[in-house]
């Protein structure tokens, strides 16, 4: 019966031919190098999965925000090992998405025909380091205030148009509720929206292009 | 190889990837319910002995003296407090006949209040009236008022009652 189901669907959706174009398709001779796209977009997966399990329970409200995540931490099932994983997984993306980044960069693979592959990966990139700062403003501790006041005043230092991307950043003059509620709107919604639509865009043309050829020693 | 008890290296490897993934499904799935339905399970004891605030020798024969007392809920990191109150009446000196109403409406949950001069528990949402044993009167209460059946009094001569409720 199953094998009947199967036959159905692969009728209608292919499965063959996306079986094939997905995940069989022809690849130049093995490299480590070359997985950590893959484990880019696993933790990005990862990352995903247990920022919504978070939001089960995190508030983003000044008055809760970190009550809730002591209560993650301490009151729920598993809580630590949910946020755990997504703490560290958030510094494992970036440390993972810049080693590939550089990789590319090295072995010179953003070339012809991949360029607008390696321009909306520098974009995926830039959403990803987006994520870390965004997320790291909402445990509300000392550490994520000071750190949110410092780098939006960074951003704040640009000539002319500073005063104006601070105010746009923190949703007013002032490091506030709105400052949280906005963090945590591009944290949850915005960027992830972004990093995905992006993602797909990246895994398209690297199955159009397929993967290049680690250059040899008289390349 | 049909017939042999050997088993074939695809039926193996398909015992193994089916086992190890169960293991993984099952060491991700577990912690990953847990979390989700983990304040049904935790939901703590609401039963306690509450002190209604008054010593049992103070309180009038044959009058409801009013009481109340407040508990306190922690639901995750908010606490909530809820008012309760009731009526004491003592029927006699014994100090095991007493009655112990509940003031909250049977009806929809409003505080009844006690009449002296009608010798009524009156509630003024809907004008229900109970009789002093809390039995419904009037109006449209479905049953009698609610009573705290446990209640004993400690060393120092203080009422506690039983709770039940958060």
């Amino acid at each position: 019966m199953w094998q009947k189901i199967y036959l159905w669907l692969d009728e209608r959706l292919g499965l063959k031919e996306m079986y094939t174009g997905i995940l069989d398709r022809p690849e130049p001779k093995g490299n480590w190098w070359n997985t950590l796209g893959s484990a880019s977009l696993f933790l990005f997966i990862l990352q995903a999965v247990t920022g919504i399990f978070l939001t089960v329970y995190y508030t983003p409200s000044p008055d809760h925000a970190y009550d809730s995540i002591q209560y993650i931490m301490t009151g729920v099932a598993f809580g630590w090992l949910v946020r755990g994983v997504h703490h560290w997984g958030a510094t494992l993306m970036v440390l993972v998405v810049f080693i590939h980044l550089l990789r590319v960069f090295v072995t010179a693979s953003y070339k012809y025909p991949r360029e607008l592959t390696w321009l909306v990966g520098v974009g995926l990139f830039l959403m990803t380091l987006g994520m870390g700062f965004t997320g790291y403003l909402l445990p509300w501790n000392q550490k994520a205030f000071w750190a949110t006041t410092v780098a939006t005043q960074i951003a704040g230092s640009v000539p002319y148009l500073g005063d104006f991307i601070l105010k746009v950043l923190r949703g007013g003059s002032d490091l506030s509720a709105l400052t949280l509620q906005r963090f945590f709107a591009a944290h949850i919604w915005i960027l992830p929206a972004i990093l995905t639509g992006l993602i797909f865009v990246h895994l398209f043309l690297i199955i159009k292009h397929g993967e290049s050829h680690f250059p040899q020693k008289e390349d | 190889m049909s017939g042999s008890n050997r088993i074939s290296r695809r039926d193996f490897v398909k015992v193994t990837t089916g086992t190890i993934g169960g293991i993984i499904t099952a060491a991700i799935g577990a912690p990953a319910i847990g979390y989700l339905i983990s304040p049904a399970l935790s939901a703590g004891a609401k039963e306690a002995w509450v002190p209604i605030g008054q010593k049992l020798e103070d309180i009038p024969l044959n009058v409801p003296t009013p009481f109340s007392f407040t508990r306190t809920q922690v639901n995750g990191w908010e606490r909530t407090s809820t008012s309760f109150g009731g009526f004491v009446i003592r029927k006699s000196a014994d100090p095991k006949d007493i009655l112990i109403l509940s003031s909250r409406c049977t009806h929809l949950g409003c505080t009844v209040n006690w009449h002296p001069e009608a010798n009524e528990f009156i509630c003024p949402c809907h004008d229900a009236k109970f009789s002093k044993e809390g039995v419904v009167l009037d109006g449209p209460p479905p049953k009698p008022l609610n009573q705290y059946t446990e209640f004993k009094v400690d060393n120092d001569g203080n009422l506690l009652i039983f709770v039940k409720e958060g």
